[in-house]
């Protein structure tokens, strides 16, 4: 990145950034703005814990703490965690598969720039009068109930980033299935590409409910539906089922990317390849198929009966098996390895036990009637926050160090790698821990404040002070992240000199056309095979010749934009705002007109001829 | 790292000090079980983290022993293993086997819990219970004894009680921990289920539990409580006949008290019940019953009970519970009006 800033200059480098349609750089876009949240979400979390830190504390007001935990959860989740892990996504995956894009370059762009709306329009809400204040999970009555603007940020906001999303997925499914490299069959792909396959196939069915409930929800609270009413014949259990319907299958969506990190980064610091491959890529489609099978244990209070709750405990307890699969092939693939412990491996490492942790309570939560206990309670909130912290966040730290030399060609500091981890590790135990136990002694979640004598006090002031570690390991990172590149020093192909994937056999950053000529796959861990037959790269799968690329285009940006402007008109529509109903036409003219010009003007891209490419080669340009 | 040292030792106190206090408080955790169903849910979670640290511990094993034995030393290049068909089939089929011992408890007490056919019987003795929760209160309808009370619910011990839940305006969760898990009141249906409260665990516990709603509904769910009296059958009995011998409003004692009377049929008793008798429908029933408001052990569910509590929350209601329904439907009160309305309202007793 910092490479184009010397030679561009800031307006031609933004202008690159906001009209390109390379996945390398989508994916440092998405890394920067995934980042940007998980800072914001952070805020709030330590904000949380200030509040929650001493019983009776006013350090925020009621409505506020609702209004942050829901921000809190909301932000993590959709405008954090998801695009973090679309980051790798798009700077590894098509990597990985020997492609020089996605299948679909234009749309790739379009899904991050309705991702970055719709979140900067959810976060709006901050200054616009209120944020939604009904839980992540605005459960219908008291979403309906709520005053204000603030859940309309949320059913729109969310509608926006999820069209982001859902294309996001159907781009990679497209691209896994039709751009492999010769040579790479399913079997052979690495495990970092399965998951973002079946993650993207679980994205393509978990998102329409989700966009389901909220166009319901939309109808009720701006254009005077009832589906959600009681009194006039609606449901709101209706919207919980449509909520987890998507909601399951989305945590899935974010750990088993996570996975994936995780699958890379054991079998090349233990320089050896992945234990039971073929029942690692079972275990994978299993998970994300028992992921839509599931969804009622998050309702197992809600009274839908012995019946339903039974077969759901029983089936969400079936997830454990498939998930303990997974653990024990980690742990055998490094057993006998040789193990060095670098930055990603620490987190990795940690991921085991922390994992490990959220998994077994998982278990504990499946069995219903002990859940009624549970439900609801911090007992919960510990639960997930194992599952998440330990599992998706960890493994984005890990990815970040594994793959920053990968994206920006240079290597994050390896000591200040490991501060962030033991601090953020300790932190993150030391907050969330004993969360189980205040659960078990009776503290519902989502509390904005406890009363002394109920024995919380204790407990909950060591919760905030893990959160403060949390909070410094995460400045350690940025430090390292801000020194790494003012100092940027290059690295070649492979600078972890382990790596097995074929994204390690190209040079750091790599080349916008990545591959000058497709490689022939030979087998599982593709360059890994090379080297071990003494070669220094693969070996090329056809002669040199043209290479077609897309163009860059501002299109998506103006798609995505038009429905940002759109969104506002619709939302003040409610308020007999004259201007809003004009604002929401020019928005979806917007929209459309750009859809309009992107379908007539035919845009049949650029090839690099070869004379440049050999070239190039001459210059020794390459790496 | 001498300082490291110190803060492990500091942490590790911590830890220990944590692990002492142990199980929470006997009224309100769900570690000290007061009645068949917390004692069933206690049970499974026992049983599910037995199963599940015997899983955490081998996996520790293994850990530790990677940690300890294959650290890089050198440059070789370990052999490539692809798998083990054996040792995959074993840590398929024993996950399994341990899922199924935590299962057959599960779906059984799933099927035990949800029991309630005795209340739907004719001619049930059974005693039912019908919860209604409002935005930041419980309403307890007892519809065999034609009798409502609000915010302490007043049960029988060492029996089965039956309730009916709903909600009047958005969805709560009723829960008492220490007496079994909880359920929903939703705003379209009524959930039903059973409690028991066991007698020797209620003297323990000082005959109150605390209740809990636990789900998220509005600025004020954290303050969302109320209180379970657990009392004898016989004790039980005397209370629900001296409340039902409460069938017109009770005439204040003394001056001040007649001066609160006089401002309550003012100002307050167009939401406030001062009656036990059911005669209106619930949806009418606007704000908690108040008749016998004197024996209650909290003010507004979380305030102690005191009138200089009770004068500072119909003094500002927002202050104490944010977003309630009862703040600007009252004229503002004087100290003297202030006074008198808390002489009354304390006076408010079934039983003497």
């Amino acid at each position: 990145m910092s490479t184009y800033a010397q030679k561009k200059g800031f307006g031609a480098t933004l202008w690159d950034f906001l009209t390109t349609v390379d996945h390398k750089k989508i994916a440092i876009l998405y890394l920067i703005a995934g980042g940007f949240f998980f800072l914001v979400g952070g805020l709030e979390a330590v904000f949380i814990r200030i509040q929650l830190a001493v019983p009776n504390n006013d350090f925020v007001s009621a409505g506020l703490f609702n209004e942050i935990i829901t921000m809190h959860g909301t932000t993590m989740i959709f405008l954090a965690a998801m695009p973090l892990v679309f980051a790798f996504m798009n700077a590894v995956m098509p990597l990985q598969i020997g492609a020089r894009d996605v299948a679909f370059p234009f749309v790739n762009a379009l899904g991050f720039w309705l991702f970055f709306f719709g979140g900067i329009f959810l976060n709006l809400s901050w200054f616009l009068g209120g944020a939604p204040d009904a839980g992540w999970t605005s459960y219908a009555s008291l979403a309906l109930h709520s005053k204000g603007h603030g859940v309309d940020f949320y059913i729109l906001g969310l509608q926006i980033s999820g069209i982001g999303t859902l294309i996001g997925g159907i781009n990679f499914l497209v691209t896994i299935i039709n751009m492999r490299a010769p040579g790479m069959t399913y079997m052979r792909m690495p495990l970092f590409t399965w998951t973002t396959f079946v993650t993207s196939a679980l994205i393509l069915f978990a998102f329409p409910p989700l966009t389901v409930g909220l166009v319901l929800m939309m109808f009720d609270r701006l254009f005077g539906a009832n589906f959600f009413d009681p009194t006039l014949g609606g449901n709101t259990v209706i919207w919980e089922h449509l909520f987890w319907i998507f909601g399951h299958p989305e945590v899935y969506i974010l750990i088993l990317p996570a996975f994936g990190i995780f699958s890379e980064i054991f079998p090349i610091f233990s320089r050896k390849r992945l234990f039971g491959y073929s029942s690692m890529v079972f275990a994978t489609v299993l998970i994300g198929f028992l992921g839509f099978m599931v969804w009622a244990h998050h309702m197992f209070t809600t009274g839908l009966g012995p019946v339903a709750n039974a077969i759901f405990a029983v089936a969400t307890m079936a997830i454990g098996v498939p998930t303990g699969i997974k653990i024990f092939n980690w742990l055998l693939t490094m057993w006998g390895g040789s193990v060095k412990f670098t930055t990603p491996m620490h987190w990795a490492m940690a991921f085991i036990p922390s994992f490990l942790a959220g998994g077994v309570t998982g278990v504990m939560l499946a069995s219903a009637a002990a859940d009624y206990q549970y439900h609801d309670t911090y007992f919960v909130v510990a639960h997930f926050h194992y599952v998440i912290v330990g599992g998706v966040v960890f493994a984005v730290f890990a990815g970040t160090h594994l793959y920053w030399p990968k994206m920006f060609g240079t290597m994050l500091n390896e000591v200040l790698g490991k501060i962030t981890f033991w601090l953020f590790f300790i932190g993150f135990h030391l907050t969330f821990f004993i969360q189980h136990f205040l659960g078990l002694w009776g503290m519902p979640r989502r509390v904005f404040t406890y009363l002394p004598g109920q024995g919380f006090d204790a407990a909950n002031m060591v919760s905030s002070i893990g959160a403060a570690f949390m909070g410094l390991g995460v400045i350690v990172m940025l430090y390292n992240i801000i020194i790494t590149s003012v100092k940027n020093v290059k690295v070649g192909n492979d600078p972890w000199g382990d790596g097995r994937t074929l994204e390690w056999a190209i040079p750091s950053p790599p080349p916008f056309y990545n591959f000058k000529q497709l490689p022939l796959v030979r087998g599982l861990d593709a360059y890994w095979l090379e080297k071990m037959d003494g070669k220094k790269g693969m070996t090329p799968a056809e002669p040199l010749g043209d290479i077609h690329m897309p163009n860059s285009s501002f299109l998506p940006f103006m798609m995505a934009m038009g429905l940002f402007i759109a969104a506002f008109g619709a939302m003040y529509h409610v308020n007999d705002k004259a201007w809003a109903l004009p604002v929401m036409i020019i928005g979806l003219l917007v929209t459309f007109g750009s859809m309009f010009l992107r379908s007539v003007k035919d845009d049949h891209g650029f090839h690099i001829h070869k004379e440049d490419l050999m070239d190039e080669e001459d210059k020794g340009v390459k790496a | 790292m001498k300082r490291l040292a110190k803060w492990r030792l500091i942490s590790l106190f911590g830890i220990l000090a944590l692990v002492l206090s142990g199980c929470g408080e006997p009224y309100l955790s769900t570690l000290k079980p007061a009645g068949e169903v917390a004692e069933t849910q206690y049970d499974l979670m026992k049983l599910s983290t037995l199963i599940m640290v015997g899983v955490i511990v081998i996996v520790a094993i293994i850990f530790v022993l990677i940690l300890v034995r294959f650290k890089r030393k050198d440059d070789r290049i370990p052999k490539q293993v692809e798998g083990s068909h054996k040792l995959e089939i074993i840590w398929t089929a024993v996950p399994i086997l341990l899922l199924l011992i935590l299962a057959v408890p599960t779906v059984a007490a799933t099927f035990k819990l949800a029991d309630v056919s005795p209340m739907d019987k004719k001619n049930s003795k059974a005693l039912v219970i019908n919860v209604r929760s409002h935005l930041y209160w419980w309403d307890f309808e007892y519809p065999g004894q034609k009798i409502v009370t609000s915010q302490d619910l007043v049960v029988p011990t060492d029996e089965k009680v039956y309730f009916n839940l709903k909600s009047t305006d958005v969805k709560h969760s009723f829960w008492i921990p220490a007496v079994g898990g909880k359920l929903d009141t939703n705003t379209e249906n009524v959930n039903k289920f059973w409690l028991e409260f066991d007698d020797k665990k209620s003297n323990e516990a000082g005959n109150l539990f605390y209740g809990k709603c636990a789900e998220l509904c509005g600025p004020s769910h954290a303050l969302m409580d109320f209180k379970v009296k657990a009392i004898s059958r016989d004790k039980f009995d005397a209370w629900i006949t001296a409340m039902q011998n409460v069938k017109e409003p009770q005439k204040a004692q003394g001056a001040v008290a007649a001066q609160g009377q006089e401002i309550f049929n003012q100002s307050c008793i167009g939401c406030h019940a001062v009656t036990p008798s059911n005669k209106m429908p619930e949806t009418a029933r606007l704000a908690p019953n108040l008749s016998n408001f004197g024996e209650r052990s909290r003010v507004a569910g979380v305030l102690d009970h005191n009138k200089k509590e009770l004068k500072n929350w119909i003094r500002n209601p927002e202050t104490y519970k944010p977003g309630n329904m009862m703040t600007g439907k009252y004229p503002e009160m004087s100290e003297e009006q202030l006074d008198a309305l808390a002489e009354y309202l304390m006076g408010l007793k079934a039983q003497e």
